[in-house]
């Protein structure tokens, strides 16, 4: 199954890439104009995320850097070891929504002291791999369209986060425990 | 909520560094920051040009809204409120799609064309409408068939089986997506009780 699901994953981009144009044609519609009038959006499209990502990352980054981040680390952790989450892993847990970046830096960071294949790396990558950074996906899904109130879509994605860690938490136990 | 975590981090933050005396450490880190986020930004230029291009071919050829035909009882009930034949849409099943086979970088530039899409069909441009909050829920909680960049970091480890984690995320994915459909779901019949809708 997952050989079948890997093997799918590496032929999709190119087939993708291959049976649109090749579609396209048969259908007859002038590919090379439709792609460079499409891709003409891309630019100003990029350019328009610049405000937002700047003005997110340079929060981010003060709150990592001034070692804001670790002083609410070590406040949450009698919290955390009430209910046994694994200490090592609440910084991961904490970054994830806010930087993909640096939660895959953490990554890192347990593989090299722990291993890839010890518990603990394999809890970190399911918890990695099964959730999104929610901060950065909202910065850039909003500000292309110019999006200022958010309604309830942070919260919403900081849920799903908390789900999908304690969901990975419990996996792991239960497969690898 | 983004304005509060926003001003939240900047204020702990500089808050952090002041009891350090060390306020130079937020210049430096803001500029950093800065750095990264054009960094960020002109990275993306070369995804979205292509991916953009390539989108556009598909929706000239009709495939965007076969695709929106073929898979329409699934996002109707997602996504009530965006006509079934609307452009949305097809944006919004490439965007699964992609997020399903682990193309982030494809993934990115068709929920961008999904939001211009649903930002026509918004009446407060500059409100979010709960169509793009179910959007942006099904893409925060990450749900992908084969975390790929995972799998390359376990490999550069030296793991015996990059792979294995495979069948722990789609569960951990799974229950962080259900949870976001469901929060999703029950935030907007609030925010439709209080608005009127």
């Amino acid at each position: 199954m997952v050989e079948v699901v890997s093997f799918l994953s590496k032929l999709m981009l190119p087939a993708i890439l291959a049976f649109i144009p090749l579609y396209a044609t048969f259908r007859k519609v002038p590919v090379y104009e439709s792609f460079t009038e499409g891709a003409k959006e891309g630019f100003p499209t990029a350019i328009q995320l610049i405000p937002h990502l700047v003005g997110m990352m340079v929060a981010v980054s003060v709150f990592r850097e001034t070692g804001a981040l670790h002083f609410y680390l070590r406040l949450l952790s009698p919290l955390v070891d009430g209910i046994h989450f694994p200490k090592e892993v609440i910084p991961l847990a904490v970054l994830r929504p806010i930087s993909g970046a640096g939660s895959l830096a953490f990554v890192e960071s347990i593989f090299r002291t722990y291993g890839p294949d010890s518990f603990l790396g394999r809890l970190a990558s399911t918890m990695q791999g099964s959730t999104d950074t929610t901060l950065y996906v909202l910065t850039v899904y909003f500000g292309a369209v110019g999006i200022r109130r958010t309604l309830y879509a942070v919260k919403v994605g900081l849920w799903a986060d908390l789900a999908g860690m304690l969901a990975s938490w419990f996996i792991v136990v239960m497969v690898y425990g | 909520m983004v304005n509060y975590i926003w001003m939240f981090m900047i204020a702990s933050g500089v808050v952090a560094a002041a009891l350090q005396g060390r306020l130079d450490l937020v210049t430096s880190a803001a500029l950093k920051g800065a750095k990264e986020g054009v960094a960020v930004c002109i990275g993306l230029i070369s995804i979205l040009v292509f991916w953009m291009g390539m989108m556009r071919i598909a929706q000239d050829a009709g495939l965007l809204e076969k695709l929106a035909r073929l898979l329409r009882p699934l996002v109707r009930v997602l996504f009530p409120s965006v006509p079934p034949d609307h452009p949305a849409m097809g944006y919004i099943l490439s965007n699964m799609t992609a997020n399903l086979f682990g193309l982030g970088n494809a993934a990115t530039p068709m929920g961008i064309k999904a939001m211009e899409e649903l930002q026509k069909l918004n009446p407060n441009p500059k409100t979010a409408s709960p169509a793009m909050c179910t959007l942006l829920a099904l893409n925060t909680s990450g749900f992908t068939l084969i975390p790929a960049t995972i799998i390359g970091i376990r490999m550069k480890y030296g793991s015996v089986d990059p792979t294995e984690i495979i069948g722990t995320t789609l569960f951990a994915t799974g229950c962080a997506t259900l949870t976001a459909i469901l929060v999703d779901r029950l935030y907007r019949s609030q925010w439709e009780k209080r608005s009127g809708h």
